[in-house]
């Protein structure tokens, strides 16, 4: 390949003053001490976070308090990093949700592997799972880092759920045992 | 073109193949033997053939003939028979094959058929797939793909069943899942001779359950599980345990009794969760008895040995084996090997007991058959051990001859390889004028009597080979890792041996059979690589004189009684 040389071009006596570029700088301090503080005081200010933010899995009960999770395992199986650890488990005959027969016994996801892909939150067949603002994860151990299905319920909350899939099986459960259309 | 078909063979033509099959194959499997899958439900190679699911529809025709003359009708266009097809779709497993037959298995009009079942299966199907143990392995959700519409049109109420049916003490029924394949229902009639279950009820109200005051309560129930194509009947075993997709299957074989089922370990992480059967038509076909699947509970069974002990203190397992070596080299030994050790195991006891110029006994365990899958000889090895030749003759339970040396003074050292001596008719105080070293994997008597204890590894956890009632070698593979502080039983034998002083063997079963084969005149023309999965027939004729325990089995008939 041809080699162009370029000439580089002498400064100018401005140029060389530098005034100019001070006298710029110094217009850009001002500007700023009069303009509004743009910046937060982290960790005592937070930011707003904005809707669909992906921020630490969680895991959400629904609006009657019924845990939604039912241990299926899919997240487990489709996280990239193979941080979430599901140990599943049969739901009391006894209980109030006794009709959905499966739960997490112990949920387990190790936020020193989550690559927060939200790749867990797609794939639930349940939305049980979900990707909230928690941004901010920090702990001494890590033991502190791995949050637990307790921490994940904490963290995760009640989300509102537009299919209330288990109560109508319920419903029809018991619309059945009153003698329904449908045995 | 292929040859001209030999007599018992019928030519078809499956989507433009011609192809020989046995006559009386039906078309589902004709089609198998050129990879073309015809999806079904409730055919079953090993059950009568009900054909109830209307899954397995193909296209059908004939070569047409001229009804007055039968003078075949030639097309003009092609120069060829002409196909007179049927107009509607046939059933697969129903349809025998016969002399040119015609079958399409994609045709348009097939797969709208098969379209058409799949959406009235799944018109009642609860799909509480999440919660569902079959997910994974489940026919529907596999022919869903194929088949299925991806969106319901169904907007009616959908049926309520029972969903948690005790159907007896290994087998829950959810009978929302169930698509009446009636595959149990053959199962439990015509293989496990237990005719317990059925359909009650009409129309889309069917409901599968057990007859009044009866239950599934066979040693064959589970196999019910296996059959059901959906979630229906699931196992209360491994009910919610773990989901499929993470379960590793290794091939292994059951341990129960002399039959040699193949099996399969399911396992994650060094976890067992279940065994299945494998299929092998020359052993169990497709089945196994409830009583073998729970044996993996063994392997993690809180009375597993995890320390190497001498004199009851922990110790190194060098200084173990040498301890062992010192009592071996005294003299006065009796070695008792096991029938449930491998054929490996059993030839280096054998070198061992020649190493010591000693007889090694074996300890039988015998219990009625069922004349299905569980012989009389609860050993699954005791013929490895006559074809190795640690022994020559049939063990007896009791060892009373070992019993009667102890006390004469005979013998001052026993090696038992996993076997219970207090079970085999030793008493604590026997035990007591003896030094024990003890190769097992359980605690028992024996192992808290032993001088020198060595923990060695589960059938699960090594691999090996079993010969079968039929003489049938089969190998096995390690399925999961052994607990800390086991060892496997061949680096335990080959260290003695060689602390003996004896050429140290190979102590892994590739490098052993290379010298299993030139010491073993049963084995000299194989090796554990080129063993098949389904197994290799010894020639049995050396040891045809012997009076072995089993009775007629599912697919073994003793010699006749001389």
């Amino acid at each position: 390949m041809a080699v162009v040389t370029v000439e580089r071009k002498p400064l100018t006596f401005l140029e060389r003053t530098y005034l100019p570029n001070i006298a710029a700088g110094l217009a850009t301090t001002f500007k700023r001490m009069v303009q509004p503080v743009e910046t937060l005081e982290y960790p005592e200010q937070r930011p707003a976070i904005p809707a669909g933010y992906r921020g630490v899995p969680t895991l959400v009960y629904d609006p009657n308090g019924r845990e939604k999770c039912v241990s299926c395992q899919l997240c487990e199986f489709v996280c990239p990093p193979k941080a979430i650890r599901i140990t599943p488990g049969e739901i009391a005959h006894d209980d109030a949700n006794a009709h959905v027969e499966k739960r997490p016994e112990e949920f387990k996801i190790d936020m020193l592997r989550c690559i927060y892909c939200g790749l867990c939150q797609e794939v639930c067949p349940e939305e049980a799972i979900w990707l909230q603002n928690q941004y901010s994860m920090t702990g001494y151990t890590r033991e502190e880092m791995v949050n637990d299905k307790k921490r994940l319920y904490e963290l995760g909350g009640t989300l509102p759920d537009t299919h209330f899939k288990w109560d109508k099986k319920k419903a029809a459960e018991e619309a059945a045992a009153h003698g329904g259309a449908h045995h | 073109m292929i040859a001209a078909p030999k007599p018992d063979l019928v030519t078809v033509n499956i989507d433009g193949v011609d192809i020989a099959v046995p006559k009386g194959t039906n078309v589902i499997e004709a089609a198998k033997q050129l990879q073309k899958d015809v999806p079904h439900y409730c055919y079953h190679p090993k059950l009568t053939v009900a054909g109830n699911c209307r899954m397995c529809m193909v296209e059908m025709g004939m070569p047409a003939v001229d009804p007055a003359t039968k003078a075949p009708v030639m097309d003009a266009a092609t120069g060829k028979q002409k196909i007179n097809w049927i107009p509607r779709p046939q059933i697969g497993c129903g349809t025998t094959v016969a002399p040119g037959m015609h079958i399409k298995t994609s045709s348009p009009m097939v797969k709208d058929a098969r379209e058409g079942v799949m959406e009235f299966l799944l018109v009642n199907h609860p799909l509480d797939c999440p919660i569902c143990d079959q997910a994974g392995e489940c026919k529907l959700q596999e022919q869903a793909t194929g088949y299925g519409r991806g969106y319901s049109r169904f907007i009616e109420e959908k049926n309520v069943k029972p969903k948690r049916t005790q159907l007896g003490p290994r087998v829950t029924l959810d009978d929302e899942r169930c698509i009446l394949c009636s595959r149990c229902v053959r199962f439990s009639k015509e293989i496990a001779q237990d005719d317990v279950l059925g359909f009650v009820d009409r129309g889309s109200y069917s409901t599968l359950t057990c007859h009044p005051g009866k239950k599934l309560e066979n040693n064959y129930s589970l196999n019910t599980v296996d059959i059901c194509p959906v979630g229906a009947l699931t196992s209360t075993d491994f009910r919610f345990k773990m989901r499929v997709w993470f379960l590793k299957q290794t091939n292994t074989i059951d341990i129960e009794s002399s039959v040699g089922v193949n099996a399969m370990v399911w396992s994650r992480e060094g976890v067992i969760y279940r065994l299945t059967p494998r299929r092998n038509d020359e052993v169990n076909d497709t089945w196994m008895a409830d009583s073998g699947r729970l044996l993996y509970k063994q392997v993690a069974a809180a009375d597993r040995l995890g320390a190497v002990a001498v004199n009851g203190a922990a110790s190194s397992h060098d200084s173990a084996i040498n301890a062992a070596a010192e009592l071996l080299k005294a003299g006065s030994v009796a070695l008792v090997g096991s029938g449930r050790a491998s054929v490996e195991e059993q030839f280096l006891l054998k070198k061992l007991a020649d190493q010591l110029g000693v007889n090694a006994s074996l300890v039988a365990r015998t219990a009625a058959g069922d004349k299905l899958l569980i012989s009389a000889d609860r050993n699954p090895n005791v013929r490895g051990a006559l074809v190795t030749g640690l022994v020559s003759a049939l063990p007896a339970a009791q060892l009373t001859q070992l019993a009667a040396d102890i006390d004469a003074g005979k013998v001052k050292t026993v090696l038992s390889h996993g076997e219970d001596l207090v079970a085999a008719g030793l008493t604590a105080a026997q035990l007591a004028k003896v030094s024990i070293i003890y190769l097992g994997t359980h605690v028992n008597p024996t192992s808290a009597a032993a001088k020198v204890v060595v923990p060695t590894l589960h059938t699960f956890e090594k691999a090996g080979t079993f010969v079968n009632q039929q003489f049938r070698i089969q190998k096995f593979a390690a399925a999961v890792p052994g607990p800390q502080g086991a060892s496997n039983d061949l680096m335990v034998l080959a260290k003695l041996l060689s602390a003996l002083g004896a050429a140290a063997p190979a102590s892994d079963v590739h490098g052993l059979w290379t010298t299993l084969a030139a010491a073993v005149p049963a084995l000299a023309t194989m090796l554990y690589k080129n063993i098949p999965e389904t197994g290799l027939l010894l020639d049995a004729t050396p040891w045809a004189g012997l009076p072995f325990v089993e009775g007629e089995t599912l697919k073994f008939k003793p010699a006749a009684a001389a």
